[in-house]
């Protein structure tokens, strides 16, 4: 028998029904395996005691005949998600020792469905980064090298330890939270799949935020039917969330065991071919069209044309949603406090402090960008330029089902490269962001490896609420890619 | 756009962010970079398009206006970092109060 390390979270399930092994046996595996692996750094927090403890109380479950949907399967939780009890950071020194006193709807419901909780990953500061260079707790290295060269690679990021760890065997799933890309860059960065459901179709309540307007949650795994499975524990409306959609959870794993797209139609869009992007990429990309349509799925040429403003514009809405949210940072009610002579410079001390240089720069970008006499030059124009956004995929979704891109210009770098200017570092999410700011999903999947040995993913975006069709996409794709490398020792 | 030094200790000022001098001009020039990249938007014509602040296109549900939640002031104020003082329900002060600098005089 495979190790239960091995299996995938749909395996791992099936051995648990057929009582081949108990959610505390699957559970201590994992946790050895969190400690053979703990120089990546991809936890925050361990909660061993806490998966021991829900691993139990599962196995109760179980012989009582009350297994639910995701029954003792172990999962990391990124550090954003409110857990009850346990330190949520954000991956700041600001929020440093706060413990939450209530539950993330997203990962209540997981632990409903009988899910095991093993810690909390690591994540660039308040989910700002491609790199997850930015946290305070230092940086997550990714499993995978490039061949020949011992060099620390980043997992990309901001999900940076959810991806780390699902791509070193350590669980076979996590959760992560997506704004302009930060699941499904690390996902591609890490050779797994990474899915940004729709705006609204998992609950924001108790996720700290970022950008409210763009923020989702999302799961990590190693094949497509185990994100479909995860994602149908997490979402559901949640009144708490006045954005969470009023809509029923579909059979998302019954989609993901379709991979029948005969006569799909399938959009290229002309405007992802562009300067910047590794050559094996559009490689790829070419191949997993050719993959897609030796499937039986159409090809259609389709055209977005303000992609290239898609970018520049997510660094006004993002910044301005970011330096309003991360006001409630004030040393009073929670996380740091740096003391000062009076209220004021008391806010300035515990702020300045406790905030690093990214998270600092954005709030400051918001701040202008909402100051008096720049609002209509900046706020409202890259509101403008979102509804262009929007009507562009709106449009294209008139001629195609759904569309095949790159997931990010380039394959994993190294610990340290792309810190020199903001910028080079944003152009990461070039090819996410713009499905972020039309709030459509997004599903990275692992589609082959460049000329170094590191993993490369393709990109399926999905129309509103049909991440049904873009799961069935995803899994055709997985199939026809049939990626099956893991990082070397792990 | 180029943002100078003191513009930058002004949306300090505003962000209640402590920035020290010495970081004032580097952060004017990485600042001003991102700004003149930002510039490419005034290349799209957005005249007469509507601002989209959201991309659901519900209207935001509401609810009966009445007390769903409450009682909790112990756990609100427990991760209270400058101290916070929890009063018992049975007082006629009941809840509790975090602690700031003296305001006033």
């Amino acid at each position: 028998m495979a190790a239960l390390t091995d299996l995938t979270l749909a395996q791992l399930k099936a051995t648990l029904d057929r009582k081949e092994a108990s959610a505390v046996e699957v559970a201590e595996a994992h946790l050895k395996k969190l400690d053979e692996h703990r120089a990546l750094n991809a936890f925050i927090t361990e909660t061993p005691d806490r998966a021991r403890e829900m691993a139990k109380a599962s196995d109760a479950r179980r012989a009582k005949g009350e297994a639910a949907l995701l029954e003792g399967v172990p999962l990391a939780i990124k550090d954003l998600f409110c857990t009850e009890g346990v330190q949520t950071t954000a991956g700041s020194h600001i929020l440093e020792g706060f413990v939450p006193h209530y539950e993330s709807t997203v990962t209540a419901n997981l632990w409903k469905a009988g899910a095991v909780m093993v810690g909390k990953t690591n994540l660039d500061e308040f989910a700002m980064g491609s790199s997850n260079m930015t946290s305070y707790f230092g940086g997550v290295e990714n499993p995978w090298k490039k061949h020949g060269d011992n060099r620390k690679l980043v997992p990309g990021g901001s999900s940076g330890g959810s991806a780390a760890v699902v791509a070193a065997y350590m669980v076979p799933g996590s959760t992560g939270t997506d704004t302009g890309g930060s699941i499904r860059q690390p996902a591609a960065f890490c050779g797994i799949v990474g899915l940004k459901p729709t705006y609204g179709r998992c609950s924001r309540w108790g996720v700290v935020a970022f950008a409210s307007s763009l923020d989702q949650p999302g799961p990590f795994a190693r094949t497509v039917e185990d994100s479909a499975l995860l994602l149908q524990g997490m979402a559901g409306h949640d009144p708490k969330d006045s954005t969470s959609a009023p809509l029923a959870v579909p059979d998302f794993a019954a989609a993901a065991r379709n991979p029948d797209i005969k006569g799909l139609r399938v959009g290229i869009p002309r405007e992802y071919r562009v300067e910047g992007t590794a050559a094996e990429i559009a490689a790829l990309w070419d191949k997993g069209m050719e993959m897609l349509k030796s499937a039986g799925a159409v090809p259609v040429e389709v055209s977005l044309p303000h992609t290239k403003y898609a970018l520049p514009a997510y660094y006004i809405v993002a910044p301005a949603e970011c330096s309003s949210n991360l006001a409630r940072y004030d040393g009073v009610r929670f996380g740091q406090r740096v003391p000062g002579k009076d209220l004021i410079e008391m806010y300035e001390n515990t702020r300045g402090a406790g905030f690093g240089k990214e998270v600092r720069r954005r709030i400051m970008i918001g701040t202008y960008v909402l100051s008096a006499g720049y609002y209509d030059a900046y706020y409202k124009k890259a509101q403008q330029i979102r509804a262009l956004i929007a009507r562009d995929f709106k449009q294209a979704f008139e001629k195609c089902d759904v569309l095949l891109t790159p997931t990010a210009p380039t394959a994993a770098f190294a610990a340290g490269e792309k810190m020199d200017d903001p910028v080079t570092m944003y152009l990461n999410d070039m090819f996410t962001i713009p499905a972020s700011m039309a709030g459509l999903p997004g599903i990275s999947v692992p589609a082959g490896v460049d000329k170094d040995g590191l993993p490369l993913g393709l990109q399926i975006i999905g129309r509103a609420f049909d991440e049904e069709t873009m799961l069935r996409a995803a899994a055709a794709l997985e199939k026809a890619a049939a990626f099956n490398l893991r990082p070397a020792g792990y | 756009m180029s943002l100078d030094k003191d513009t930058v200790a002004r949306i300090a000022r505003l962000a209640r962010l402590k920035v020290p001098d010495e970081e004032l001009a580097p952060l004017a020039d990485e600042l001003s970079g991102i700004f003149a990249w930002i510039e490419q938007l005034n290349e799209v014509d957005t005249k007469n398009v509507e601002p989209m602040s959201s991309v659901s296109d519900v209207t935001l549900p509401q609810r009966e206006d009445k007390v769903t939640d409450g009682g909790i002031a112990e756990k609100i104020l427990a991760n209270a970092p400058g101290g916070a003082v929890y009063i018992e329900p049975t007082d006629k002060n009941a809840g509790g109060f975090f602690t700031v600098p003296k305001v006033v005089e």
